[in-house]
């Protein structure tokens, strides 16, 4: 089974930071080299190189390596960039290689090419089935925390347009022969301007992360002096690049900001949560409050030694969501491992030396739902981002080919295919459907 | 008593579907019988007597390029030819003809006595001979037993018909004809999904008594379209035209005083009737803010005065009936001849059809028609083509055949059914068709004739025209693709008149072509260019392919990513259930439609693209462990 098209993704592990990978295969690999590296690697060297986008700016150095078909994961040519600039840079380089022949991969696609071309054994059949399952749950599951209600409705409201501007143009060109003017003058092109500008305007907003929702809620809860300043800071420190993209959100002392395996997070102090005169704190604490309520997952910080002593809480939580942190144990002398306690999970570290704080990533990513996997969580945002586009340019082009309406129906129907990769499918019956409650045709 | 003869294929009912359905069983090589309740009505158009239109002149043009009759029957028969959407681009330009009705019967009877290998028996199928969950014949109202290899149904509004005007009913299967009921009653045993569906017919009128003076009138097109690839305008009879008038606030007003004596409005029919094609009363209640509905005034034929308005289909009582035909200009001294009426009848979900059209309860019986949900001539024939042939190829052993959506609106056509099933009577449109651009009428014998003739549809003289149309069109794109002009040399003027602008560099005439404002007729003009291929249909060929080339193209693009999931068969037994990462729903969905493909299971709505990675996952190890077992591998088509 052979795969003429060329897949991308940003394929870094979740709970891993510093470095990020782009992974592309397909047969426009070397294509795609060329473009990008200026040239293909020696086969399996880890090549230093300058990467630069379509526009033949350079946006990042770092190590590019070449697999030969059929020698590769997924037995089809392969190429693996590793850049160091963070996520958005790392954005930046997959959509360098899109704008030079790839798509967007799908959740697990990577896994199932490898399957497919006989890379891996019977055994590993039915683990790669439920890969996919789960890198495409997870990849909903985090188009949902990454993107606001907003970006929904918005899109929603964009479809609807284009829907409404669909059963126009097909009723001009299936129902001709009724005594309808279906395309009244200036209105479908007066119409399909307004899409493409609100597409733009969508796209621009989401791009620049103000429609960025606040991401999944963790709680870190204990006893004033456990190390939760400590251990927050330490989570933040290291993704501070992606911090900054979240320009405009609150970031103070009770709640911070913070991405994990490119998963965006919310997390809220509760030391915080004391009651307050200054009035301005108070409604800070009323809304923390109300967000510990509804958390996807606690920490529930404890001291090494001291680990029967749960804290206080002031609401109630979940068994279910309960992560154990035990900290402070260098002072111990112990190293960071992981447990249960009364069936629940525990981690054991030191927020100081950073002992064990990868653990409690993977522990915390587990349970928010994502598993690593070679879909990176934002990945599921960046086929969005991508679905924008493609609708943006196609609806352009349908108003250049608003004289010749077979053209113009043509551009319409891919770019509202985009959108639906969004909203939801919606099938020419449906169409149709909408073009027969909206006008009287028939005989 | 059995029959003297025993068949491969027996075909069931002689409408569109199964007059198609016989012709191409035949013409493929089976010994074929058409068992009809009626010789009189082989090929009898039972509501308006037209054929094609925009979506429906596409599928048309689909069976003629597989050799079947509609295409040329309408050339015999038709009285006044259009093409619709003429201003638009070819994608979506239709040919449509009004057809004189006993004509277009007789165009077809006479295809159908002319054809090796197919008989001809008048008789009601009343049962089918089932062993085990295999059909083997058929049994007839008089007691015989027919045997076949392969039963073809195209049971029309037959089985367990029941028409409705006003408040009164009875059964029948079209008007004048009784119904099927022991059949219907038979299918239903068998436990085939069955369901209710309606369609209407509007009152006959006499055309003597129409005021045709105050009419507008509408001729068929100065230069007539002609609908058979090998068809000629010489085929066509005496042209005469259509009328065109409108219902007016009074007729609206004895429409709603008659609205508690509809049968619609009062609940007495179940069936559900297609949103296209709706009643009088239906445009009514639903748009009361028109004030007028437009009618076609169609002639039945050249030897009598019926007319057909298309437009006022009705289920209501004759007498509003009279009160609506005589309050419409012209029609003030109407005498109706036929009263309009409903007809529910049953049919079966198509989503337990294979492609090839065979039930996938019961091996070697295929549906073809009405019976599947859908409404039409021309959807009918189609269907009754594909069916016929796959009915035929089973019978001779061999392995079906469907067109994939890319390839013929029946490929669209029969998708959709499969895949989707119906929720009112089906009728094709050209926005069904995501390759709506590749599918077009012009093209449709070279995306169909090369595979009629490898499946033994098309012959020799189909073929030969075919083979000369090819050779031209790909000499002559070969020729002007090799062939430049440029800023230099030649006649500049001419060419600044043609492309609308001097030349900046040498093109190739091919490339001039694909700009819009460049026509092939101005481009031969062109000294050292012209003077071109003289046969019309080529030129426009040429053109054609030149100027949507891009969009072409990009769909190919497209048809590509889907063709390898359209190839992956899915085992019949596939249990979707013990499927692991699959979703709760995915599972349930795939385990209802049961499609075919990976291809038809990625169009069942709510099938993501990860369920298919899972499932095909699953087919390769499936396929894997029967081969460790030394079975052969049943996945690649």
């Amino acid at each position: 089974m052979s795969n003429s098209d060329t897949i991308a993704a940003i394929a870094t592990g979740s709970g891993s930071g510093g470095i990020g990978v782009v992974r592309v295969s397909g047969g426009r690999v070397r294509k795609i080299a060329e473009h990008i590296l200026g040239g293909l690697p020696k086969t399996r060297m880890a090549t230093t190189r300058t990467f630069k986008n379509a526009a033949g700016v350079a946006i990042d150095a770092g190590l590019a390596i070449f697999f030969e078909a059929p020698n590769s994961y997924t037995g089809e040519d392969v190429l693996e960039l590793q850049g160091h600039g963070g996520p958005a840079v790392l954005r930046l380089l997959l959509r360098s290689c899109i704008d030079s022949g790839a798509r967007l991969a799908e959740p697990g696609e990577f896994t199932q090419r490898a399957y497919l071309n006989d890379k891996m054994d019977l055994a590993q059949a039915e683990s790669v089935a439920d890969l996919i399952g789960a890198s495409s749950a997870a990849a909903v599951l985090s188009a949902h925390r990454s993107l606001s209600g907003e970006f929904s409705s918005r899109t929603e409201a964009i479809k609807d347009e284009l829907i409404e501007i669909r059963v126009f143009v097909e009723a001009a060109i299936d129902f001709s022969d009724e005594e309808i003017d279906f395309l009244e003058d200036r209105l479908v092109m007066d119409r399909i301007k307004s899409i493409c500008q609100k597409l733009k305007t969508l796209r621009s907003l989401a791009s620049q992360g103000n429609l960025l929702r606040e991401g999944v809620k963790v709680v870190l809860a204990g006893e004033p002096n456990v190390g939760k300043s400590t251990l927050m800071n330490l989570l933040s420190e290291e993704e501070a690049s992606i911090v900054t993209e979240h320009a405009g959100t609150t970031r103070d002392s009770i709640q911070r900001h913070i991405v994990i395996g490119g998963v965006p997070i919310l997390m809220i102090d509760t030391a915080g949560l004391r009651t307050s005169e200054d009035p301005v704190e108070a409604i800070g604490i009323a809304r923390a409050l109300t967000n510990a309520e509804d958390a996807d997952v606690v920490l529930e910080m404890r001291v090494a030694g001291m680990e029967g002593r749960p804290p206080t809480l002031l609401f109630d939580v979940d068994e279910a969501k309960k992560i154990i942190v035990v900290n402070k144990i260098d002072l111990l002398g112990e190293s960071g491992r992981l447990g249960t306690k009364d069936g629940i999970p525990m981690v054991c570290l030191s927020a100081k030396t950073g002992d064990g704080v990868e653990m409690l990533k993977s522990i915390l990513l587990e349970k928010i739902g994502v598993r690593r996997s070679d879909e990176a969580p934002f990945m599921a945002r960046e086929r969005h981002l991508n679905a924008l586009d493609r609708a943006a340019e196609h609806v352009s082009l349908a108003l250049s080919n608003i004289d010749v309406i077979e053209l113009c129906a043509e551009e319409l129907r891919i770019a509202q295919n985009a959108v639906s990769e969004i909203t939801g499918e919606f099938v020419a019956d449906d169409l149709l459907g909408e073009i027969f409650s909206s006008f009287c045709v028939g005989k | 008593m059995f029959f003297s003869k025993s068949y491969d294929v027996v075909v069931i009912g002689g409408g569109h579907a199964g007059t198609e359905a016989a012709l191409a069983s035949a013409r493929s090589g089976a010994l074929t019988l058409l068992l009809t309740h009626s010789m009189e009505t082989l090929g009898q158009m039972s509501c308006n007597p037209s054929i094609g239109g925009i979506g429906k002149g596409h599928l048309v043009k689909e069976i003629d390029a597989l050799g079947g009759a509609m295409a040329a029957a309408a050339d015999d028969a038709g009285i006044h030819f259009r093409r619709l959407n003429s201003s638009k681009g070819p994608a979506v330009r239709a040919t449509r003809a009004q057809a004189d009705r006993s004509l277009y019967r007789q165009a077809i009877r006479t295809r159908l006595e002319a054809q090796s290998g197919l008989d001809i028996f008048q008789g009601s199928a009343v049962d089918v001979l089932v062993s085990g969950d295999s059909v083997k014949g058929v049994l007839t109202n008089i007691g015989l037993t027919i045997k076949a290899k392969t039963v073809v149904l195209t049971a029309g509004t037959f089985l367990a018909g029941k028409i409705h005007v006003g408040l009164e009913n009875h059964e029948a299967g079209r008007a004048g004809d009784p119904p099927s009921n022991a059949l219907a009653a038979r299918l239903r045993e068998l436990h085939l999904p069955a369901g209710r569906l309606k369609t209407g017919t509007p009152p006959r009128i006499d055309g003597r008594t129409i005021n045709f003076t105050s009419l507008e009138r509408q001729d068929g097109d100065p230069v007539r379209p002609v609908f058979s690839f090998l068809g000629s305008r010489d085929q066509h009879p005496r042209q005469i035209p259509c009328w065109i008038t409108h219902t007016n606030e009074q007729t609206h007003a004895f429409i709603r005083s008659g609205l508690d004596r509809s049968p619609m409005y009062t609940g007495r029919i179940e069936g559900v009737g297609p949103r296209y094609c709706p009643s009088i009363e239906d445009k009514v209640v639903r748009f009361s803010e028109r004030d007028q509905h437009q009618i076609f005034l169609e002639p039945e034929g050249l030897n009598t005065n019926e007319y057909y308005p298309n437009g006022i289909s009705t289920s209501l009582p004759f007498d509003v009936q009279v009160q609506i035909v005589k309050s419409i200009k012209g029609l003030e001294e109407a005498h109706i001849l036929r009263p309009g009426y409903a007809i529910e009848y049953d049919y079966f979900d198509p989503r337990s059809l294979k492609p090839t059209l065979e039930t996938k309860e019961l091996n070697n019986l295929f549906f073809a028609g009405q019976i599947n949900g859908t409404t039409g001539y021309e959807e009918a024939a189609a269907q009754g083509l594909l069916a016929g042939l796959n009915a035929s190829r089973k019978a001779q052993g061999k392995d079906g055949w469907c067109p994939r959506r890319d390839e013929a609106y029946l490929g669209v056509l029969v998708d959709d059914l499969i895949t989707r099933g119906v929720t009112e009577p089906y009728r094709m449109f050209t926005s069904r068709a995501e390759y709506r651009l590749s599918l077009r009428e012009d093209n449709a014998d070279l995306r169909l004739t090369p595979i009629g003739r490898e499946l033994g549809l098309v012959d020799d003289r189909r073929w030969d025209a075919f083979e000369r149309k090819r050779s031209l069109i790909e000499e002559e794109t070969d020729r002007l693709k090799k062939l430049f002009v440029g800023p230099d040399g030649g006649d500049q003027e001419a060419i600044k008149n043609i492309v609308g602008k001097g030349l900046d560099h040498e093109y190739s005439a091919i490339q001039l072509l694909k700009r819009p404002e460049v026509s092939y007729g101005a481009l031969m003009s062109l000294v050292g260019v012209g003077p071109g291929v003289e046969d019309e249909v080529a030129a426009e060929q040429v053109e054609i392919q030149a100027k949507y080339q891009g969009y072409i193209d990009r769909q190919k693009e497209e048809v590509t990513k889907m063709a390898g999931l359209e190839g992956i068969q899915i085992p019949e037994e596939m249990n979707y259930i013990n499927i692991s990462g699959l979703s709760a729903e995915a599972k349930q969905k795939l385990a209802f439609g049961r499609p075919s493909t990976l291809g038809q299971a990625s169009r069942i709505s709510g099938i993501t693209p990860a369920a298919i990675g899972i499932l095909l996952v699953h087919i390769k190890r499936a396929n894997q462990s029967s081969q460790d077992r030394g079975s052969h591998s049943r996945v690649v088509s």
